[in-house]
């Protein structure tokens, strides 16, 4: 009893000290970074080059540790964030594994379980072959592929049923050809797979596939995206990100962007969001941040509030439609 | 000699105060996150690698792989003590260094495992300087087909020579193989075997299975026995590092064999944990007194360690030149290089001369500074054991909680940890084998989907796995491998007819 | 022989386990087989599917518990070798009970207390340790683990109401 006693007075002069007057909110403990991946993918990067930053400059008074949760197809992540309703020290990193792992699965759970932050960035994918090939265009490409018969080309991808293969089932759609989607553990993996010639072609992230290209081992076809990526930069001796076409103008009509954005759980009040998107602020504005979207050639759009639920809607609406069309929803 | 003078720069660069500083820190970080069993080299590596944003690239990646070396040193600390691996690629050495420890022998264990580590990393590190360029391509061949035959070879090079009940055996190593079936099946996407349960969607983690098969286990056993680990009043003096050190040259074969083995395995990557079950499943097989393994025989702690550290230190050349990722902890140090706005791959050797020659050079030194740590603290480490049980077991117990905890922040496996102390106790009485079931646990997967992936290429054609020259061979070696026991058996019972016997 | 028999009776013979425990491995296996057959077993246009490797994994579970369970029953009168007597079997429980307690205890309310009462307790009843020097051992743990994992590595472990207080 005595004890029990002890604790309430203690809480009570807690509250007391932190109660003054209405200052902004800020993190009182080490805010917790989930990350649905695991070591080693742009998901974990982000994150451990955010702590990093928030080291170096003094971005926030506390600290911030990345914590990987990526079984089943990050699902634990988004599960663990969505059971930990009102805790203001734990934010989530999404990739688009927040809408294509709960379609897939059946896994319950779903972006509105969460506090939608920031948008940090977009992440683009790019179709790659290998530079021994001939083709010098998606053009060349697809109609070798519908040349050799359905299957007989090979698609490698990160995951099965995820952003790659939505990708891969599009172009088919797109161009009239089947390729063999061959599903493998990372990125990294899959762009030497096509270094290796094991598979014909790959729809890489840039900053996966970026260090082949310079080497002179991959070539770039096409981007899909809108419009070119707007980095004019030389990458490579003759081209920049910026050189490399949209697929829509070879005629694939699928663009395709990757949400690198930041979400926390439900039940925490607009002041905690406020800082946190502030806090993500700082970081965007550092010189660091800008070198690794320059050289992962990220799509740097930022949004917060309402624009970002809405576009965020919006893309589980497009990714239900594509899964649906390529028949990757899970069975009820 | 390009290469000497490259490197002679890169130990001018790695050799300032500074970076040695760096270098004895990283170690000493790293054997602790080695001990530490769940908290692996590859959440050591991450954990720290924000810190080194202040730093120069150089000294960061110092540092860091030092870490790296530093936990591959410590994770055969805990398991030659107290059967419980400090990580995966340490569960081969308990095999034999925990019956070393029971033995009273836990100083020439310890010992054992250190140097050979450290003569794995030295010809790791060797390979790493002057053949580079020339094998950085032969990570390229490998396909689907072609890694799953090197799986095939671990597992038949390993099992060949079971003993005991072969029911028993067989059992255990499909036990896990189904457990690490469970989750998310990487070629369709699809849930498996999860029944419903969200807490099964991430599977069973091999490190968890292990701190409960052998940690918790081996303490259940202990205590039945009485309250005392048998090592209990083992002599502890330095001089045995002498005495160890006076025999290891007879084990130059297994050396050999090992550092083959490991720095192959490093390369290509297939990682350190399959190479230390290989190596060691490869050093029983080849050894003359094969027979005694898993009776404390210093040999099998020498071969696994030697492998492990080779492959360790030899896939970070994968990393560098390729920008695969070899290991877990390598793929958290290529995400590093990114961060510090380094791009891994073929040009990292023409365009970041310093950052990489000064890698290299502190593989050389790291690995000295390693084993001195490590060596001048056999006698401690020895004079755990005379800790009291009854202080000792609480303790191991919370350790073991903590690290199965640390591997993915999951309540779960904290009682999973229990739920596999029961078992590997039984396991363990009843003679099934645990052996085959980790390494079925650890491998099941990505032998399961490199199948499937040369199958979705092939086209469901099975003849992949004889495509080519590479392929064709490790297959056949491995079969090979399994059928040599059988091939043996029954050659001995022709030569020795039927007159000895009716 | 009288002690002989008494002991005989109080212990549980290694052939009555093996017998359980093969049991328990071919329901498992039976589990798999069901669960496997679901995902579909088969060999479609894209090789294998889901659960075409766990199907045969589980059926030789299921094979080989059968065998060993087979091979127990053969014995079941004749060998009498012992799996583990009462006397051994109360040695098991003063370990793996406490440490259940510890894990429960880790779940409600984090991780170090639990840890310093479950190691000074163990030290106290099971070592009898004076209580000062069990609850030395037990704090010092608890406290090294928390500047260990908290303060320097920046590893969350499990916390309660107690850390909260000191703000973690």
């Amino acid at each position: 009893m005595r004890i029990q006693r002890i604790f309430t007075c203690n809480a009570v002069l807690l509250a007391m000290a932190f109660a003054g007057p209405a200052a902004a909110w800020e993190p009182s403990k080490t805010v917790e970074f989930v990350i649905p991946a695991g070591q080693g993918g742009g998901a974990d990067q982000m994150a451990r080059f955010t702590q990093g930053v928030v080291a170096k400059h003094n971005l926030m008074a506390q600290s911030i540790v990345p914590i990987n949760k990526s079984g089943g197809a990050g699902a634990e992540g988004f599960l663990d964030v969505k059971a930990s309703k009102g805790d203001e020290h734990k934010i989530i990193i999404t990739l688009s594994n927040l809408f294509t792992t709960p379609l897939a699965t059946g896994v319950p759970f779903n972006w509105k379980d969460l506090t939608p932050v920031a948008m940090l960035a977009l992440d683009n994918f790019v179709l790659w072959v290998n530079s021994e090939t001939p083709y010098k265009s998606p053009k060349d490409y697809l109609d070798a592929a519908k040349k050799a018969g359905p299957g007989k080309f090979n698609m490698g991808g990160t995951g099965a049923k995820q952003e790659d293969q939505i990708i891969t089932v599009a172009i088919e759609k797109a161009a009239g050809v089947k390729f063999t989607y061959v599903p493998f553990k990372g990125g990294g993996a899959v762009a030497t797979q096509l270094v290796g010639n094991h598979v014909n072609s790959t729809v890489n992230n840039p900053i996966e596939a970026v260090a082949h290209w310079r080497s002179g081992k991959l070539r770039p076809l096409c981007v899909f995206e809108k419009q070119r990526m707007p980095y004019k930069n030389k990458v490579t001796e003759t081209m920049a990100w910026g050189d490399i076409p949209t697929c829509r103008e070879a005629g694939i009509p699928m663009d395709y962007l990757m949400l690198r954005g930041i979400f926390m759980p439900a039940g925490v009040s607009q002041d905690v969001v406020n800082f946190y998107i502030e806090f993500f602020k700082k970081v965007r504005g550092t010189a660091e941040w800008k070198k690794l979207m320059e050289d992962g050639a990220f799509n740097q759009s930022f949004m917060t509030g309402k624009e970002y639920a809405d576009w965020v809607a919006n893309a589980e609406n497009v990714h239900r439609e594509l899964m649906r069309e390529a028949g990757f929803l899970a069975k009820k | 000699m390009e290469e000497l003078n490259a490197l002679f720069h890169g130990f001018s660069i790695a050799l300032t105060p500074f970076n040695l500083g760096l270098m004895f820190v990283g170690i000493i970080l790293g054997v602790i996150i080695g001990v530490l069993p769940g908290l692996g080299g590859a959440n050591g590596v991450a954990i720290l690698l924000p810190l080194t944003f202040t730093m120069p690239p150089t000294s960061a990646i110092i540092m860091l792989s030092c870490i790296y070396w530093g936990a591959l040193f410590g994770g055969a600390i805990t398991s030659i003590l107290f059967n419980i691996p400090g990580e995966p690629w340490s569960v081969a050495t308990t095999f034999d260094g925990y019956p070393m420890a029971q033995q009273g022998r836990a100083g020439e264990a310890l010992t054992g495992a250190f140097t050979s580590s450290f003569v794995g990393a030295l010809v790791a590190v060797l390979i790493f300087t002057f053949l580079a360029p020339l094998i950085a391509n032969f990570a390229l061949q490998f396909g689907p087909p072609e890694f799953f035959s090197v799986y095939l070879l671990t597992f038949c090079s390993f099992v060949g020579t079971g003993k005991g009940n072969p029911f028993k055996i067989i059992a255990s190593m499909m036990l896990g193989f189904a457990m690490a079936a469970v989750g998310i099946d990487i070629v369709t996407g699809q849930l498996r075997l999860t029944f419903g349960f969200t807490e099964l969607l991430s599977g069973f983690n091999f490190l968890v299975a292990v701190i409960g098969l052998f940690g918790i286990g081996e303490i259940l056993l202990s205590m039945e026995e009485g309250l005392s680990f048998s090592g209990h009043g083992a002599k502890i003096n330095p001089r045995i590092v002498l005495e160890t050190w006076a025999r290891l040259p007879r084990y130059w074969a297994t050396s050999i064999r090992s550092c083959i083995i490991g720095c192959w395995m490093g390369i290509i990557p297939g990682g350190a944990t399959p190479a230390s079950f290989m190596s060691y499943g490869v050093a029983r097989q080849m050894s003359r007194e094969g027979n005694k393994f898993g009776t404390g025989q210093l040999e099998g702690v020498v071969a696994p360690e030697t492998a492990a550290h080779a492959a360790g230190t030899s896939a970070l050349l994968p990393m560098i030149t390729l920008g695969i990722p070899g290991s877990p902890t390598a793929a958290v140090l290529l995400g590093g290089l990114m961060i510090w706005g380094l791009q891994p791959g073929p040009l990292l050797f023409v365009e970041q001369k310093d950052f990489v020659w000064g890698l290299i050079a502190s593989m050389y030194l790291g690995n000295i500074a390693g084993l001195i740590v490590v060596l001048t603290m056999v006698p401690f480490f020895a004079a755990i054991l005379r800790v009291p049980f009854s202080i000792i077991a609480p303790v191991i117990v919370v350790i073991c909680a903590i690290g199965a905890y640390t591997v993915k922040n999951n309540m779960l496996d904290v009682w999973m940890i229990v739920v596999f102390g029961i078992v590997g106790y039984a396991f363990k009485k009843l003679d099934y084998p645990l052996a085959p079931m980790v390494l079925a646990l650890v491998l099941g997967d990505a032998a399961e989907s490199s199948f499937r992936q040369a199958m979705l290429i092939s086209q469901g054609n099975l003849t992949v796995f004889w495509s080519n020259w590479l392929v064709g061979s490790l297959t056949t070696l491995a079969l090979a491998l399994l059928f040599w026991p059988l091939v043996t058996a029954l050659r001995d019972r022709l030569r020795a007819p039927a007159p000895a016997a009716r | 022989m009288e002690n002989n028999d008494e002991s005989a009776h109080r212990a549980v013979r290694m052939v009555t386990m093996d017998v359980i425990v093969a049991a328990l491995i071919f329901a498992l296996g039976a589990l798999v087989v069901y669960e496997s057959n679901r995902l579909g077993s088969g060999w479609d246009e894209n090789g294998p599917q889901a659960g075409y490797f766990p199907f045969y994994i589980s059926l030789l579970i299921c094979i080989s518990g059968a065998v060993v369970f087979v091979q127990g029953l053969l014995k079941l009168k004749s060998d009498m070798k012992v799996f583990v007597t009462l006397g051994q079997f109360r040695q098991v429980l003063v370990i793996l009970l406490p440490s259940a307690a510890y894990v429960l205890g880790v779940q409600l309310v984090g991780i170090y207390v639990p840890s310093a009462v479950f190691i000074g307790l163990f030290m106290k009843i099971v070592g009898k340790y004076s209580g000062l020097r069990s609850a030395a051992v037990g704090l010092s743990v608890s406290v090294i683990a928390f500047l260990l994992f908290e303060v320097w590595f920046k590893i969350p472990l499990p916390k309660g109401p107690f850390e909260k207080l000191i703000g973690y």
